[in-house]
């Protein structure tokens, strides 16, 4: 308690600026919070050893909200009412952006989720941004993709969670306008450790190709049943894809997969030439070597907030109202997940090329070659 | 070109009506072995001390994790016994520290001490192997390889499963029919006091019966989680349709939880042919809920053989 009162002080808030963070950092998008709050801390120690943003040390409070919109909303109110922090980031979900918008709004506090869902930058609410890239791109670039290989009749497997729900909104909503027919669509629990009986029925409706959107083990599962069952049509995965770990755990099975993702899982593979590509290594390399795992597209998302946030400080000072306008006016500046081009309309800053199609050979992401689609089978 | 690819295949023109059907039976098997041998570790422990373990699923995730981690210094086999051996004696010990000492302990009390033994292991996990989902290479070929009969596909690790499920109920079997031990673990169960007069140590029987759930949940964990992948959190999940499992075919009786694993899997494959996959688990657990009200012993339960809690 005493912590706080002093926290709350003026007196100190002049050497030190509080950043806040609502993160899943255990629970069920612990894949998403946890990354996500190593790599604040990482970048806090990083700038705070060069002696922080204009002589400011970064304070960084990171609650565990463990996915859940009830915590998120009494975290965010302890945030902004005790520590009284200079600005959020977080939360990792989108079920917990929706219901901490409105708070931010009214408090005049800078939100920068690490949440994809368009809502939360549609309607636009002034004081709200986010960093990875809409869902709605996700679809697009894959029904794109789906052209191109002339496919027309699709089967759509999606878990019933948060995530898994909106891509399927996104997948019903954008199919027609591909000219793509969904014949099968089933929803799966996110806990199922089988789901030959699933596949068997994509099977049984002729789809041409399936698209697999979820986050769990399960989207590992289904694509080596499919191939167990001798389903040999291209599956198409979402960007929660991108977590080497369900490649492996999925073996021969994941090869030939196709999802949209950013960047960062293909960096090594990148030309020199690409913007992106000196910021992606060396968040790649700083990541790796301290935590000694698999950098994700994820903690770059937190990457991008908090140093969109960064820049701005740096460049107007701590006031929270020249930093928001800094923020909503930022142009080209070079994050993990894309270059990012914001404006008063627009709160994410991303366009559609900020995912790549990328897919899985020997084991390993790569790029999707553009000649190797035609040839494929 | 492009255009016509995947239309073209002539494979799915000649899919008949009865291959599909067998498919959906393979699956249904396959969900159901998983289910049933879960179930078994139920029962063991059901029987020796009439508590339900609520952390027999994390007998199983603790034996996946430790079998992967083994793995990466020993070749399966061996990974797979090391990993048995460890969750028995985690069984053992998690006996020892929070069971043995009791005094005349109710059920409730130990069933509340068992979630909380659950909610610990998974914590530990946590910490230990981080959120990261892990699984065994597959025993034979990898995870595309599989065996045609004619149209419907089967993959070797589901063999697996039910061979080693069938080996393993036997083998319990005769263990407690023909052994000394086994004997004396019937006895405690059946009659307490009476066993324990004929100088029966009813305490020992109750870390057995742990040590030996922990040992099968383990077993099961290693070979079911080429399948279904292994994860600090997969225990639980498990567990639930373990414990469904072992409720139809009536608490405590092994064989039972095996026919009653299989009539769930196969109802839950087929229910997804006809309905939404959505509504999978509405049909097993609607199952569960009109066999709890219309015979509460299970299936196979018999109400006068339940109270003997017979093996």
């Amino acid at each position: 308690m005493c912590m706080c009162m002093v926290g709350a002080a003026p007196g100190l808030a002049e050497d030190t600026i509080k950043i806040g963070a609502i993160l899943g950092v255990t629970g069920p998008a612990s894949f998403l919070g946890a990354p996500e709050a190593k790599t604040l801390e990482m970048l806090t120690d990083e700038i705070n050893k060069k002696g922080g943003i204009k002589g400011l040390k970064i304070e960084l409070i990171i609650k565990d909200s463990g996915a859940s919109p009830e915590k998120a909303i009494s975290f965010a109110k302890q945030l902004i009412e005790e520590d009284k922090v200079f600005a959020i980031i977080g939360p990792s979900t989108s079920g917990e952006t929706m219901k901490i918008k409105g708070i931010a709004e009214e408090s005049k506090m800078i939100l920068i989720s690490c949440a994809a869902t368009e809502a939360i930058v549609n309607p636009v609410a002034k004081y709200v941004f986010k960093s990875p890239q809409n869902d709605s791109y996700a679809a697009i670039r894959i029904f794109e993709q789906m052209q191109t290989m002339g496919i027309l009749k699709i089967g759509v497997l999606s878990s019933n969670t948060g995530f898994g729900k909106a891509g399927k909104e996104q997948i019903e909503k954008l199919a027609p306008q591909y000219g793509i027919q969904i014949v099968a669509n089933e929803v799966y629990d996110k806990e199922a450790t089988d789901l030959t009986a699933v596949v068997t029925k994509l099977k049984a409706a002729q789809v041409q190709a399936f698209i697999n959107w979820s986050i769990e083990p399960a989207q590992a599962i289904v694509i080596k049943n499919a191939r167990q069952i001798g389903l040999a049509v291209p599956i198409f995965q979402s960007h929660g894809f991108g977590n080497i770990q369900y490649v492996k755990a999925a073996g021969p099975a994941a090869e030939g997969v196709i999802f949209p993702a950013g960047r960062l899982l293909v960096v090594d593979t990148l030309p020199k030439d690409n913007q992106q590509k000196a910021v992606l290594v060396q968040y790649k390399k700083d990541y790796e070597s301290r935590f000694k795992e698999d950098a994700s597209t994820f903690g770059g998302h937190a990457y991008d907030a908090f140093m969109i946030l960064v820049k701005a400080i740096e460049k107007v000072g701590p006031d929270k109202e020249k930093v928001r306008e800094t923020i909503e006016n930022m142009q080209g500046f070079i994050g993990t997940g894309g270059i990012f081009n914001f404006s008063p309309q627009d709160h994410n800053g991303l366009d559609i090329n900020s995912f790549e199609m990328l897919t899985v050979k020997d084991g390993k992401f790569a790029v999707l070659a553009k000649q190797a689609t035609k040839k494929k089978k | 070109m492009g255009h016509r690819t995947y239309a073209s295949i002539p494979f799915f023109d000649g899919m008949q009506h009865i291959e599909l059907l067998s498919q959906y039976l393979v699956a249904g098997i396959t969900y159901g072995t998983i289910y049933a041998v879960v179930a078994i570790g139920f029962n063991i422990i059901y029987n020796a001390t009439g508590i339900i373990n609520f952390a027999q699923g994390e007998f199983v995730m603790l034996g996946g994790m430790t079998a992967v981690m083994l793995h990466t210094l020993l070749p399966l086999p061996l990974a797979i016994l090391g990993a048995v051996i460890i969750t028995m004696t985690v069984g053992a010990l998690i006996e020892i520290v929070f069971i043995r000492w009791l005094t005349s302990p109710a059920v409730l009390r130990l069933t509340i001490i068992t979630i909380g033994i659950a909610i610990l292991i998974r914590e530990i996990a946590l910490a230990l192997w981080g959120t990261g989902v892990k699984a065994l290479p597959y025993f034979t070929g990898t995870a595309v390889t599989v065996i045609s009969i004619g149209d419907v596909h089967i993959s070797p690790q589901v063999l697996w499963v039910i061979s080693i499920s069938a080996v393993m109920v036997v083998i319990l079997h005769f263990f407690f029919t023909y052994t000394l031990l086994g004997r004396q673990m019937r006895a405690c169960a059946s009659n307490r006091d009476a066993a324990r007069l004929c100088g029966i140590s009813a305490k020992n029987m109750v870390t057995l019966s742990f040590v030996l759930s922990a040992g099968i949940g383990a077993l099961a964990g290693c070979v079911v989680s080429p399948i279904t992948y292994v994860q600090y959190d997969s225990g639980t999940s498990l567990a639930i349709k373990g414990f469904t499992v072992a409720i139809l075919g009536g608490l405590g009786n092994s064989m039972a939880a095996i026919a009653a694993g299989l009539i769930l899997g196969i109802l839950e494959s087929f229910s997804i042919w006809v309905m939404p996959t959505a509504y999978k688990d509405v049909i097993a657990i609607s199952i569960l809920l009109l066999i709890l009200f219309v015979r509460p012993s299970g299936i196979f339960g018999n109400v006068e053989a339940s109270r003997l809690k017979e093996f």
